[in-house]
Parts: structure tokens; sequence; C-alpha cells
């Protein structure tokens, strides 16, 4: 989240050989010939999207039920389920993950190539849920970037399909002349966390889910379990 | 006392002989000291993000050739702490966990939870609660199966079972919506009843469907049960005899395909199961394609005791008459004052359990599930614990897969039917 | 049924008194022992004696006879062997704890598939020695079950083929999650939670062997450190909202 120096296109040694800044793509600019590229390369993307389902709980029972007969998320161009990270284009995060499984999740964005896109299916990935506990990941836009959030606890098959039309979307709007700024990978960033730890620290702040469900049983003496934190100053 | 009805028995086909013999086996290690023969042993890991592993199951392999010589299962990367959950949480609000926990039968998970809860207060459901309970986790049973079904045949290679399956389970999915309003997660329970009575036509809805579902169970069948490929990669795969499967702690339908007639329904009978008629289907091979005979006729079975438990549907109040857990209805909610604070009391605080502890265990559709809650006398757990079956049965795997192939471990770990968020919790 | 020592419930202060009288009435009569004797609690009292601490029967017809934790592996094989009481099948193994430094109870739930009777076997720990023999010999469903007691509340079986960590990532450094002292959302913050997942690789742990020979058991280090959290070690994020994380402010928990 504070890599927009190293995004930046201008600072940063632009495609083709032309002489002109950002080549012939136009930086910036939008030409007669990128247009028309633009268009054809979206259309083709956008049309042939190949899933990589990380499916780990509820959720891939209803990423299931999408690919399935009754919603056949074929239709959407969607016919391959890649489950190879190399051969993919959107990563499905559907269910919860724990912090035992952040590292394959951040392998499997690592593994797949450009251009790709994420969406976090279900309150789980998204938010962590109604498990705001010990063991799980509190949304998985702290591990990678996440382009659609798919609500619902699990989202219908409709909604998921939702989802993959709004990547869709979002692709018919870019544009090659965005291209390095859109595809670019910081190599230092493979394996580490997406979000630094002020952005970690404020999903578990004094807003974070469920904070008033933190008390066991009123009958257990014990350790205090609330933290300072958790009280609303 | 013998409760036990096994009238059906299942048999191999007849096309592959009643003396069917698995086919010759791999090479066992000890008989690879042939230095042309003997190759280097190879680790290949398995998941936790595989298609076929059913969710993010590890399973590290140690191969000399194709045959697996040792298997080293990991679990874990789906533990989302639900028991800890659960003593944060009272009584009432444990319920929306237990169906995100197996999330292939919710509706088994929520009855179990409400049961184990009840027997510890000491509450008797009323009549019309326990057949509801008893249609829906029938119902549930074969929705679980019927997704087993379609991954077990896209695992051996058909896609075809995978799509009539999936057709199925969008009309369960339909009869839960209906009820509860949720697809899968159906929070459907609440201790001492349901979450409300049957909406208008339910009943008759699940008839329908149950009317139906069987034809389509015949179809898979057809495509499965006497297919030469299907045959060949199951049959003799992953066999396990009935004193190991007994100690090793199998229960379910794995157990049952190993010989061994256990099922809680029979043994322990609830919720008046012992008046029910039907019978419980019992291996002989205990492998894979016993495993699959099984779970095939379970499904039968559980249309049958869901017809009889439309049969006998009583009218009458659907929750207990209990003060302590259900709250006062809206007319006196707004009419007298003490109904109002017992329902302020109630949802404020919520159920209290008196202390002890209680172990109430059921036939899930996966096998033994055992609910284990201890209170305090507090309006929360002290301890909640589920005894999980896919977690005992999928610890015999390795088991099972060494000294077999590396493309059996895929059919060993499909027939186990394994459901990781409750494996992991 | 003797009553000698009473039992981790009773020491348990009243609760909230029930909104009405009837509720009282209904709970006691919930935990009371007159229930009819268990075949097994006679016999292995008159086999083991003194061994055999308690006796109490739950939610009306549950059985649970508490033994010491060093002849429970006995006690337990006799179950299993003795042709009268046939325990061949073992339901689960599990551990409850109450909190504020009561013992743990490890529990065993036992069924007799032939002869068609339960009864839960437990065996109180005192938290200054978590020790107990494991029943792996005795029932192979054993293994991960104790496996899952050592990772949730550190629980050493004694004679377990392979004690490891089974839910938890190996190198996991929070302690036990479903101990009463762990809080809901672990000991680090989660900048440190998240920090540490995502050192780990995913090639970790393809077997144990990896570990090498002699490998000791992971331990919590605040504990062998006096009961207090250490403070954790992270370089990039000293902000003030971790540190809180992690303090034992003295906080009125109602």
């Amino acid at each position: 989240m504070s890599d927009t120096a190293a995004k930046d296109p201008k600072t940063r040694p632009s495609g083709g050989g032309s002489g002109l800044p950002g080549g012939i793509f136009g930086q910036g600019t939008p030409t007669f010939l990128t247009t028309k590229v633009d268009f054809v390369v979206n259309w083709a993307r956008r049309n042939s999207l190949w899933p990589m389902p990380f499916g780990t709980a509820c959720c891939a029972i209803e990423m299931m039920s999408a690919a399935a007969s009754t919603h056949d998320l074929a239709r959407f161009g969607m016919e391959r389920m890649s489950f190879s990270p190399r051969q993919a284009d959107v990563l499905i995060c559907a269910g919860r993950v724990p912090y035992k499984l952040a590292p394959v999740l951040r392998r499997i964005w690592d593994q797949m190539p450009q251009p790709k896109w994420s969406v976090s299916m279900g309150a789980c990935a998204s938010s962590g849920g109604v498990f705001d506990a010990y063991s799980m990941v509190q949304g998985i836009d702290t591990i990678i970037p996440v382009d659609v959030y798919v609500p619902g606890c699990p989202p219908r098959p409709e909604a998921l399909i939702y989802g993959l039309i709004m990547i869709q979307e979002k692709i018919r709007g870019e544009t090659l002349a965005e291209h390095e700024s859109l595809r670019y990978e910081d190599p230092e960033a493979v394996g580490k966390p997406k979000a630094d730890a002020q952005d970690v620290a404020a999903l578990s702040g004094p807003f974070g889910n469920s904070t008033i469900q933190n008390r066991p049983s009123g009958l257990v003496p014990g350790i205090p379990q609330e933290r300072p934190g958790d009280r609303i100053p | 006392m013998s409760k036990r009805t096994v009238e059906y028995e299942v048999s191999r086909t007849p096309e592959m002989g009643m003396d069917f013999r698995p086919a010759q086996g791999p090479l066992s290690p000890s008989e690879m000291d042939d230095p042309i023969l003997s190759t280097e042993k190879m680790l290949i890991n398995v998941g936790p993000q595989h298609p076929a592993t059913h969710g993010v199951l590890r399973l590290v392999l140690e191969l000399d050739g194709e045959t697996v010589i040792r298997c080293l299962p990991h679990i874990g990367y789906l533990h989302s702490s639900f028991e800890k959950l659960g003593e944060y949480r009272t009584w009432n609000q444990v319920i929306p966990l237990t169906d995100r926990m197996d999330y292939l039968a919710p509706l088994i998970y929520n009855c179990a939870y409400a049961m184990a809860v009840e027997k510890l207060m000491g509450i008797e459901v009323t009549e019309r609660c326990k057949v509801t309970r008893v249609i829906m986790m029938e119902m549930d049973r074969i929705f679980s199966h019927l997704l087993w079904l379609g991954t077990w045949a896209i695992d051996v290679g058909a896609f075809t079972p995978f799509l009539y399956a999936f057709q199925q389970r969008e009309k369960v999915y339909e009869l839960h919506e209906a009820y509860t309003g949720a697809r899968i997660t159906t929070s459907a329970t609440r201790i001492g009843g349901m979450m409300s009575d049957m909406p208008e036509g339910w009943a008759e809805g699940v008839r329908q469907w149950t009317n139906q579902f069987p034809r389509t169970l015949d179809e898979i069948e057809s495509l499965l049960s006497h297919n030469a490929i299907h045959i060949g990669r199951t049959q003799g795969v992953g066999a396990i005899g009935p004193e190991d499967a007994v100690n090793c702690g199998l229960s379910g339908p794995n157990l049952r395909a190993s010989g061994v007639p256990y099922d809680l329904r029979k043994d322990r009978p609830y919720y008046d199961y012992e008046t029910y008629e039907f019978d419980v289907p019992i291996g002989e091979h205990g492998d894979c394609y016993d495993r699959y005979l099984v779970r095939i006729e379970e499904m039968r079975q559980s249309c049958r005791i869901i017809h009889q438990a439309l049969d006998r549907l009583p009218d009458g109040p659907m929750n207990v008459d209990d003060p302590r857990v259900i709250l006062p209805s809206k007319t006196d909610l707004m009419n007298d004052m003490e109904s109002m604070i017992h329902h302020f009391k109630l949802v404020m605080e919520g159920v209290q359990a008196p202390p002890g502890e209680s172990h109430f265990s059921i036939e899930g559709s996966k096998g033994e599930l055992g609910m284990y809650v201890v209170s305090d006398g507090g309006s929360k757990p002290v301890r909640w614990r589920i005894r999980p079956p896919s977690f005992v049965n999928l610890s015999v795997i390795p088991r099972l897969v060494e000294g077999g192939l590396l493309a059996d471990v895929i059919m060993v770990n499909a027939s186990l039917d394994i459901v990781l968020g409750e494996i992991d919790r | 049924m003797s009553d000698e020592r009473p039992s981790g419930f009773k020491e348990v202060q009243q609760g909230p008194e029930a909104s009405d009288p009837e509720a009282s009435e209904a709970s006691t009569a919930v935990t009371g022992v007159d229930a009819e004797a268990h075949p097994t609690v006679d016999a292995a009292r008159t086999r083991f004696g003194d061994a055999i601490l308690r006796h109490e029967v739950m939610a009306g017809d549950e059985h649970v006879i508490f033994v010491g934790p060093d002849r429970s592996y006995e006690i337990l094989e006799w179950l299993k062997e003795d042709p009268d009481q046939l325990y061949n099948y073992l339901s689960d193994v599990t551990a409850v704890d109450y909190g504020s430094g009561r013992p743990i109870q490890v529990v065993y739930q036992l069924y007799s598939i032939p002869l068609r009777h339960a009864i839960r076997v437990k065996a109180e720990l005192p938290l200054s020695h978590l020790e107990i023999d494991s029943v792996v010999p005795l029932w192979k469903a054993a293994d991960w079950l104790e496996r899952e007691v050592y990772d949730m509340f550190g629980v050493t079986f004694r004679n377990h083929p392979d004690l490891r960590r089974i839910l938890m990532p190996e190198a996991y450094a929070e302690g036990h999650p479903l101990r009463k002292d762990f809080p809901l959302r672990g000991r680090f913050s989660r900048a440190e939670q998240t920090r540490r997942a995502l050192a780990q690789a995913p090639e970790d742990y393809y077997v144990p062997e990896d570990y090498g020979p002699g490998r000791e058991f992971q331990k919590v280090r605040w504990q062998e450190l006096g009961g207090e959290p250490e403070p954790v070690e992270t370089p990039e994020s000293g902000d003030p909202a971790d540190e809180s994380e992690h303090s034992t402010d003295p906080h009125e928990g109602a």
C-alpha cells in the first residue's frame, strides 16, 4: 500500500523503443492504435478468464455450485477451472484462510503470471467473518491484493458470478497505456504480506469485528480476556 | 435386545465374478532389492491446494517408483478455532458456528449440538420437533453423500455424475432456503426447538423431492456401479479389516464397509430411530468400492426414513414449553411486562445451562458425531468439543495408502469422505 | 459414589440465580447421582479399589469415573481387554480446562460395540505436571486425538509415537490455544501474527526427520519464563497499538 512511488510509470523506463514518451502506446494519452488494441486485448482477456479456485471452506461448495449445471460459470468464459496457478487468470479465494494457510495463498498468488486478478469470496476471506480468533487471517487483503470482494456467508453462486462480471468490467476499462503500472510486480514483495504492520493493526483496532464478544463465561474467573485496545476510546 | 435389522447385503458385481480378487498389487518395497528395478526414493507433496484432496489437506508421500512407501498427512490448514470461539458465545450463539464446521451437512451439525445442550439441560423436545429434525438430518445425509458422490466421480475420471448430483443438491438447497433462508449456513435449530415452524408446503416439497430423487440415484449408479474403469480403480484398493477399523476408530460408512455393523441410529437410538423401518448396509471387503456401495445404499435408506417421518409428522407446537430457553410469543411480549422482562433476559443474558456436562453422539453423514459440552452454570460453555468423525477417519489414511500406488491415494482419500472444515475445526 | 473430593463443578462459585424456581429444580435433577449403577464402575472398584478416585453421573445417564494419571493406562487397558467390559471403540480423547489454576482433565469416551455400553474416563492432571500415558498402544484411534490434545492444551503423552503439533503450525510460539489463560485472539498482535505466518515457507515440515533426531518438543516460552509473555521482537512494527496487545493490563473483566 506504500509502493506508489515504485509503481509510477514516469520513473521507470517505458516499453517500446520509439523515443516518444511512453513508446508507441502513447503514455497516458490514448491513440487510435492503442484504443483498438486495447479493445481487442481486453475482449480476449475478459472472455477467457481462467479461475484458479482456491477453495477452502463453505464458499468452495458454493463455488462448485456456480460451476455445476444449474448456474454454469462456463457461460462467462470460465469453462476451465485451472487448478494450476501457472495457467490461471483469476484467483478466487473462497473460504476462510488461517495463518497456517497464508503462506500457501501468497505463494499461489506469486506463482500466477500476469495479467492476474483476484476475488475475495465470502465474509471470512474478506474480513475474517465470525472467526475473529487466534488462528485466522483477518481478511486476505493483508496477504495479497484483492480486486473484488464478494459479500455473503457464503455468497450465492449468483453473487460469485456477479463478482466475476465485475472483474470483466474492470478489464474492459484497462488500457495498455497503463500496462506498466497495472502489471507491475515488485520482486521484493514476493512472499511478503501485502499490508504493512500498521494496516494490520488497524484491522484489530477498536472497531475490529465482534469486539463485545471476547469474554468467556462470566463464571470462570481468570485472566481478563479483554484487551485495552478493544475498548472504544 | 437386538435392534439391528441388517437385511441389505452388498455384493460384488456379477460381471466380475463372485470370487473377485483384487488385481495384482504393486511390488512391495521388500521385493524391490533388485538393483535394476529399484529406484531412488522421492518425496511428493500433494496439497494443501490440490483439486483432489477435497479441501486443504496436505499429504507428503514418499515414493519408490509408483509405490507409496510412506504417507504423512498434514492437517490444520483450515484451523478456525471453533472450540475456542464457542467458549465466548452464548449457548444459542454457538449454533451458527456449527454449520460452518461441516458445510456439507449443516443441519446434522445444528441438530447434534442442540441435542447435546438439551440433554445437558434435561429438555425433551416436542414430537413435532423430533420428527422435523429427523427429516432434516436424513435430508442432509443425502445432501452430503451427493457431494461426495460427485467429487468421487470426478476423482475416478467421470464428470457427468458430478453434474447430476449437483442438480439434486440444488433442490436440497432450495429446501434449505425455504426453511431457513440460507443455502448452506442454515443455523436452523435452537435450544429447545427450531428457529421457526415449517413454512407452508415445505413438507410437501420434501416429499416431492424424495419421490424423484431415487431416479437420479439410479442413473448415477448405472454410470458407475458396473463401470469397468470405476471397478478397476476401486475394488481391492485401500482395504481395511473390521478389527483394524474398530481399533482405528473409523465410524460411519467407512466402518460399515469393513463389515462392522455399528450405526448409532440402531445401537444408541435417539429421536425414536428404533421405530423407523430402515436397513443398515454393511460391506464385506472394506475397500473403496464397498464404501461407495454403502453410501449409495444409505441414500436410499434415508429416503425411506424421510417418507416414514413425513407420514407421521404430528401437529402441535414446535418448541418446548420451557421458559428457560424459549422466548415468549410476540403477542405476550407486547402486552405484559413479565414477558417483556423474560424476553429481555433471555436475549441479553442468553440461555443458562445448569452445571454439568453431556456427551451426545449421533450418526452423522461422515460417522459418529459427538458433541461434548461442559457448563459451569453460566450462559456460555466452558468447553465445547466436537468428536470429529472425519478427523478420526482421515487418521487411518497412511495405513490405507502405504504399499499402494500413487494413483490409489486419490481414490482412498475420496472414499473416506472427509470435510476439512470439521477435521481442522 | 464417594464424594470425598468435590468435582470441578462444585468448586465453581454459585452462578447467577435462575429466573424462576422451576429452573433451579430441574438443574439439580439433571446432575443427580441417583441413577442406576453402571456394571463397569462396580467391577472397576472391586478390581482397582482406590485407584478409582470417584464416580459421577452426568446428564442423567452418563457415567464418569475419575482415575489417577499414574494408573490410567492400566485401568484403560483393563477396560479394553476384560471380556466383561470390552470397550473396543475409543470414541474420543479430549481435555477440559476449567481455568483459574484448576487441574486439566483428560477425557476418554469409551464405547463397547459388542456389549453396547459406554463410559467416560477422566484423569485430572495438575498444571505443574501435565503428563499422562498414551493409549495409542491400545487404540490406534488415539494417535491424532492425543496429538490434538497436546497441541491445544500442552498435555504430554508418554510413549506416543509421534507427538507433534497437529493443527497449529509447528513453529507456533504463542502457546496452547484452548487453555483458559490463552486470549481469544492470540498473544501476539495481528501484525506480528501475519508477519510470522508469512515468514514460514510452505515447504516446511515435509517429514518429521527434517528436524533432526532428538528434536525437542516445542515449549511455550513465557511459561518457562515465569508466566509473563515475552515482548515480541517486531523490528518493523513498533507502534504503541501493538505494545498494548500483549501488555498484562489488570483490566476488570466485566
